[in-house]
């Protein structure tokens, strides 16, 4: 029996995903001799979505880019006629030896992937896929038959994974310190609340993979002596949250989640929190007074949350990534694990390509990989043919890393030299048209108003830097404006309570350390090189692409624009007051800045 | 599924609560499910019935982005300003939104039909630029497809409102 799988997370939604698995389905209805339907989570090729698999006895077969017209003609000739559509929406296939083909081969095969290993693969609404397929679980029981607290904690600290929600804190010292702390009641917190603006790679977990991350959890509260976890997950990810409250359901059913677990003796329940809509609720101490129904704001620390947490009581917190490596590491052991990647950033990663990048998705490599490497051989070079000109890694809290440093290996150590973060793997590639000036601005823009308030040079230190970044991208900059926003970025991280305003400058300074020239440029010279900030770059027409149909001429609000019908138009540069009216009303795209 | 609908269903909330601590967020969300926005109404009765200050409530309602104090239009239009739509030209895509519904970020317009917001990130990267409108997600824009999809919208929309008032 053939298996079509139609994959469903939001990625392949937005992308026109229902109206395909409708065709499907009622195609499939027609010929229930045929084939059985299925869905999935993202497997990570977010470029070429929708995708549709086709299982078979010759393997498998991913098709890409598929329509509702296309859907039809692969269940006709696929489906029906037993032969495989062969043209370059075939992305990805697997025969029945091992050996790949496919338009998209290199995206999936330079990857190794632990953390995506149900991705794309199994139903995440299904627990018996994830037990079968998956085999999920398997670490849990062994957890809980066959391993002692300090087991399971020691092997964690062998494995030498590190937390993936940025830090890089060695998950098994943290266990240790909530499990050395005696109480009755003690907590583990999942912190899904994915905020990163570019970061996408929890909640392809969390849609295609929940178990994992429930299973994680569980082994956790028996290391650390928890029965109960909260899963914060940010209110945005609705199918998320829909999926792991399926998840938890089917996992009580099995006798995963509750009483006495495996005849062990182990109680442990779990409950999801939807975040409300505040970055900083993803600083632990900020995500635990949310929880509690409070204003999300930080604490300081000491007492740290191995020791008065969540309620004032012991609390183990972890990121999505983290949790998801647990069960594998407790069923392969911790020396497989320590065996994939650098010396002193074991295991794998999994980055969110997006930006100017050709192949936009999720990528899962060993740690120490190269960033050209991600960007050129996993995410085909940059879009368009364009040039590269850096990434930005960390989020707001991050930086951005310049072309020529390229061969940096992405681990805990060497990205924090080049002045980034690790940060949770969100990668945002730019190319020429990106202004750096633009870039910090656009951060400042965002952490300015995601500060809590509490910390005062985090709440007024980041204004004023924005309003200095705001002038230098209006041409009104002032020569003592580079010298102020390196102040002031020292005096943030110096003087904040937590980690948004510790690195709230990070944007700015990496920006200025590589790209001193373009704030050169926009500050004395009044000009944007990447030709982005509008007002410092001229507005014109380009004569192959103009039709002559008046639309911005008759939007431009200053009549600058000048040309009769059919005929190629002018852009007055010295009436144009840069407005970009004429971009958005052109249907052509014949409107460029320059 | 029914225990699942109850679960959003405010009432049925409010009567449920035990006094047991975290329960405010929670309580919030499921008045703003109910009336589309948290009346002031909503806060005394909440306040009412958990014991925490009306001042309490408010605080936290304006810490969250995801509150609002007043009602939404019909469609709520959210333009991702996320890092990957920044850098694909998320600006052109506001800039857009704005011109042809005639709003200003974060407002709603006169016949009550659409509200702007933006959003940090929609998490579908790859597709970027993005909006959504209510929970429909359209990515790979352009200002000619983006007013095409807002035409469509409105069109809808006052065919609905003419519907429901020849409506019997």
């Amino acid at each position: 029996m053939k298996k079509i799988i139609v994959g469903m997370g939001t990625c392949g939604l937005s992308a026109g995903a229902q109206p395909v698995y409708d065709k499907l389905e009622e195609l499939a209805e027609k010929h229930p001799e045929a084939c059985v339907l299925d869905i999935t989570g993202c497997i990570g090729m977010c470029f070429r979505e929708p995708l549709v698999e086709i299982q078979d006895d010759t393997g498998r077969t991913i098709y890409g880019d598929v329509s509702e017209t296309s859907a039809e003609e692969i269940f006709n000739e696929h489906i029906l006629g037993g032969i495989k559509v062969d043209n370059d929406n075939v992305i990805y296939g697997v025969n029945k030896d091992g050996s790949t083909y496919g338009s998209e081969v290199s995206f999936l095969d330079l990857q190794e992937r632990i953390v995506l290993r149900n991705c794309g693969i199994i139903n995440p609404e299904s627990i018996d896929d994830y037990e079968e397929i998956g085999g999920g679980y398997k670490g849990l029981k062994k957890a809980l038959t066959a391993m002692t607290p300090d087991e399971i904690i020691q092997t964690m600290k062998s494995s030498g994974l590190r937390g993936r929600g940025g830090a890089g804190f060695p998950t098994g010292l943290k266990w240790s310190f909530a499990a050395a702390n005696k109480g009755d009641t003690k907590y583990v917190v999942c912190n899904a609340d994915e905020g990163d603006p570019g970061a996408f790679m929890d909640r392809s977990v969390l849609e295609g993979d929940p178990h994992a991350v429930l299973e994680g959890m569980i082994i956790c509260g028996k290391a650390i002596g928890a029965s109960f976890g909260y899963i914060y997950c940010r209110a945005e990810y609705p199918l998320a949250i829909e999926r792991l409250e399926k998840a938890i359901t089917a996992a009580k059913a099995k006798g995963y989640v509750g009483e006495n677990i495996f005849n062990s003796g182990f109680t442990f329940n779990l409950k999801v929190k939807q975040g409300a809509g505040a970055f900083v609720c993803g600083e632990e101490t900020a995500l635990f007074a949310s929880i509690e129904g409070e204003r999300g704001m930080p604490r300081i620390r000491p007492p740290f949350p191995a020791e008065k947490g969540l309620w004032q009581k012991p609390t183990n917190n972890n990121n999505v990534e983290t949790f998801a490596n647990v069960p594998w590491i407790i069923a392969n052991g911790a020396e497989a694990y320590s065996s994939i990647g650098t010396e002193k950033s074991p295991g794998t990663k999994v980055f969110a390509l997006a930006g100017k990048v050709a192949k936009g998705g999720l990528a899962e490599v060993p740690m120490g990989t190269t960033i050209e490497q991600l960007v050129f051989n996993i995410g085909g070079g940059i879009k368009d043919n364009g040039e590269f000109k850096a990434v930005q890694m960390g989020g707001p809290s991050g930086g951005c890393i310049p072309a020529d440093q390229k061969t940096t290996p992405v681990d805990f150590e060497s990205i924090p030299a080049t002045g980034a973060i690790m940060g949770s793997g969100g990668m945002v590639v730019m190319d020429q048209g990106t202004c750096m000036v633009g870039i910090a601005r656009f951060f400042l823009d965002f952490t300015q108003s995601e500060s809590c308030g509490k910390c005062t040079f985090c709440r007024i230190g980041t204004l004023r830097m924005l309003e200095i970044l705001d002038r230098i991208t209006r041409g009104e900059g002032i020569p003592s404006d580079i010298e102020k926003l390196q102040k002031l970025s020292i005096q943030i991280k110096e003087a904040s309570l937590c980690g948004l305003g510790q690195t709230a400058p990070n944007p700015v300074q990496t920006t200025i350390r590589y790209y001193l020239n373009e704030y050169k440029a926009h500050i004395e010279d009044k000009k944007c090189p990447a030709g982005e900030c509008e007002a410092l770059v001229d507005f014109v027409i380009i004569p192959e692409k103009c039709v002559g149909c008046t639309l911005c001429a008759r939007n431009c609000p200053v009549d600058a624009i000048e040309g009769k019908v059919k005929e190629i138009h002018i852009i007055d540069q010295e009436k144009c007051v840069k407005c970009g009216k004429c971009i958005t009303s052109c249907n052509f795209s014949a409107v460029v800045k320059r | 599924m029914k225990t699942a609908a109850k679960k959003e269903n405010f009432n049925y909330r409010l009567w449920k609560y035990d006094g047991a601590p975290g329960e405010l967020i929670p309580l919030l969300q499921s008045a703003q499910e109910h009336f589309g926005y948290v009346p002031r109404r909503a806060i005394t009765y909440i306040s009412g019935v958990t014991n925490i200050p009306e001042s309490d409530i408010y605080g936290v309602i304006t810490f969250y982005s995801q509150f609002r104090l007043q009602p939404m239009g019909k469609y709520v239009v959210r333009a991702c300003a996320g890092t990957a739509c920044h850098v694909s030209g998320a600006k052109a895509i506001i800039n857009t939104v704005e011109d042809e519904l005639g709003v200003e970020v974060g407002d709603t317009s006169e016949d009550g039909l659409f509200t702007f917001l933006t959003v940090a990130c929609i998490g579908c990267c790859s597709l970027a630029p993005v909006i959504m409108v209510n929970d429909e997600t359209h990515g790979r824009l352009t200002p000619a497809s983006l007013r095409k999809i807002l035409k469509e919208y409105r069109r809808k929309g006052k065919k609905n409102a003419e519907g429901a008032v020849g409506a019997p």
